[in-house]
């Protein structure tokens, strides 16, 4: 091998570590950009009425554009079609997600439950929009209609595996001290878990939903082929309903629509960003 | 609580797992059986044509499948040079400290971002630019859609392969220091080496993401159904294909995306598994 100079060396390392860290900084630039960008754009839309009223159609929005007023409307059919839509999921997804997560934690050995395992790896993976083909073909097709049920099914298949693995990684990192002393005290297991255990991992798990909502709530080619969208403000579960995240995909194919996209983007952001920096304090302060 | 009843209750819920992935594998090869049988499994893979007018429908997934391994690659090149970066400035350069932290919060950041918004983003303002640069006309195609995806999977990748840069053991590292090596020689010599596998792994777990983005791709990619004749050119991914179609579709078509949707699913599982696999291993060494 060629021999360098000491010099020559100590330069190199020095560049690798000059370089190492711009890179590593640029990698914010995107987040400044993004967020920028929606808050830039869409800050002077939020106002009551955003919140308030109902998407306007595309002929009262022509209507207000060419009279040089701001486009009237808002998100609330969006808004409800959310919160339904995850609720009834959040509702469905959380037990379940819990109960299957502290098998995996319980039998972590045996075939059955590694099978489970891998197939929540599986279903963590699947592309959003192969869980919308299904839901539309499980749900949609059976019920002759789309509807927020649909919706809160494909957003419930989609959280289950989060919550399960938040849920079993909590749920094994508790000391075996712990167990032990609620069986040593007479409980049988099935009251270990629920008292002893379960309380002991709420921070973790509570984490996971929070992460596993803020995953959800985004999504927007799952409920194109369930949910379907709807401007009116609803409150039936087995009609079409709309979402956030599909009033801006809306949005961005009306070009009367367009300059409400902003507005919605910047809601949906800072609520997503909002449930992110929360789950990451709470582990943190569960943590230490 | 009986233990019994509650051991029986866990067991059932965990059942409920293999059912739904085993729906999900019956409902797309039920539905897309029609598809394959029309048209041949390996004529409907081959085929690039897309044309739906009715009586000579012709279907074939070529372009799909292209398109959406040209953007998961080109997304792959361009995320390394920075996904890397981050996992050695959190991982070895400033590990534990706080400035660590932050940069680890923000790519944690980058990866809550709805891939909606990375949309918008990236047609309202890297468009623009990829077309003042006189890249393409129409700004829109794979390349705009593989840079947006980069961004998008650069977390993924840097915070997995940070854990396995975190994990090289000390006194590795000191052995090359006392044997007179700088820090970048030791990061060539040593951590590579000993984190090498695990890094590699989770690049493979970041394209299992890249491979079913849709909304970004479906935003940025032009949707064009032809074969795409260049990265500039226009195209359609598997995810986008059946974003832009699926609505509208009925009969025949239907059970065509279906069986594109079908094959994204069995890529992604297969990428997704050996990735897995491969991480389990790796932590182990």
């Amino acid at each position: 091998m060629q021999k360098k100079k000491l010099s020559q060396r100590l330069f190199i390392d020095r560049l690798v570590k000059g370089v190492v860290c711009v890179l590593a900084a640029l990698t914010a630039v995107p987040l400044i950009a993004i967020i920028g960008e929606v808050l830039w754009k869409g800050y002077d839309q939020l106002s009551w009425s955003f919140f308030t009223e109902p998407t306007p159609t595309a002929y009262k929005a022509m209507m207000a554009t060419a009279a040089g007023e701001p486009i009237p409307g808002g998100i609330a059919n969006g808004i409800v079609g959310t919160v339904i839509m995850l609720g009834m999921a959040v509702v469905i997804a959380v037990p379940i997600g819990i109960l299957c997560g502290v098998y995996l934690a319980e039998h972590s050995k045996s075939r059955f439950a590694k099978t489970v395992s891998y197939l929540t790896d599986l279903l963590q993976g699947t592309p959003s929009v192969i869980i919308g083909i299904i839901t539309y073909i499980w749900v949609v097709v059976p019920m002759k209609g789309y509807s927020a049920i649909a919706g809160s099914v494909a957003l419930f298949i989609m959280m289950l595996p989060l919550i399960v693995r938040s849920t079993e990684e909590t749920m094994k990192i508790l000391p075996a001290s712990l167990k032990e002393a609620g069986l040593a005290l007479g409980g049988n297991n099935a009251r270990v878990i629920l008292k002893v255990q379960l309380p002991a991992a709420f921070g973790g798990i509570f984490t996971g939903v929070l992460l596993a909502v803020s995953r959800v709530i985004g999504e927007t080619a799952p409920l194109m082929f369930t949910a379907l969208g709807c401007s009116m403000i609803r409150f039936s579960i087995d009609k079409p309903i709309s979402a956030v995240p599909l009033l801006i995909w809306e949005f961005f194919n009306d070009p009367n629509l367009q300059s409400l996209i902003w507005g919605a983007s910047l809601f949906l952001l800072l609520f997503v960003l909002f449930l992110n920096l929360t789950a990451k304090k709470i582990a943190n302060k569960w943590n230490s | 609580m009986n233990d019994k009843i509650f051991r029986t209750i866990l067991y059932l819920a965990a059942c409920l797992m293999p059912v739904v992935c085993g729906g999900i594998v019956y409902a797309l090869v039920t539905d897309a059986f029609e598809a394959f049988n029309h048209f041949g499994f390996l004529n409907f893979l081959t085929s690039s044509e897309w044309s739906y007018t009715d009586g000579t429908e012709r279907y074939g997934a070529l372009p799909f499948i292209t398109g959406t391994l040209l953007t998961t690659l080109l997304a792959l090149v361009f995320c390394i040079p920075f996904s890397l970066p981050v996992a050695l400035f959190v991982g070895e350069y400033f590990k534990g400290t706080r400035i660590a932290e932050v940069l680890s919060t923000i790519t944690s950041l980058l990866a809550g971002i709805p891939s909606i918004i990375y949309g918008l983003w990236g047609f309202y303002t890297l468009r623009p630019i990829v077309m003042s640069l006189n890249i393409s006309p129409q700004g829109s195609g794979i390349l705009t859609a593989s840079l947006v995806l980069a961004i998008m999977i650069v977390p993924y990748a840097a915070s997995l392969s940070a854990e396995f840069v975190k994990m090289v053991p000390d006194d590795l590292k000191e052995g090359a220091y006392s044997l007179g090596a700088t820090r970048a020689e030791m990061v060539r010599k040593v951590i590579f080496p000993v984190a090498g596998s695990g890094i590699f792994s989770s690049y493979i777990l970041a394209i299992g993401r890249a491979l079913g983005e849709t909304m970004t791709v479906t935003m940025l990619i032009g949707n064009t159904n032809q074969m795409p004749g260049s990265i500039t050119e226009t195209g359609n991914s598997m995810a986008s294909i059946i974003a832009n179609q699926f609505g509208e579709a009925d009969g025949l078509r239907l059970s065509s995306l279906i069986a594109i949707g079908l094959v994204l699913f069995l890529i992604t599982a297969i990428i997704n598994l050996i990735g897995k696999y491969l991480i389990k291993r790796a932590r182990i060494v």
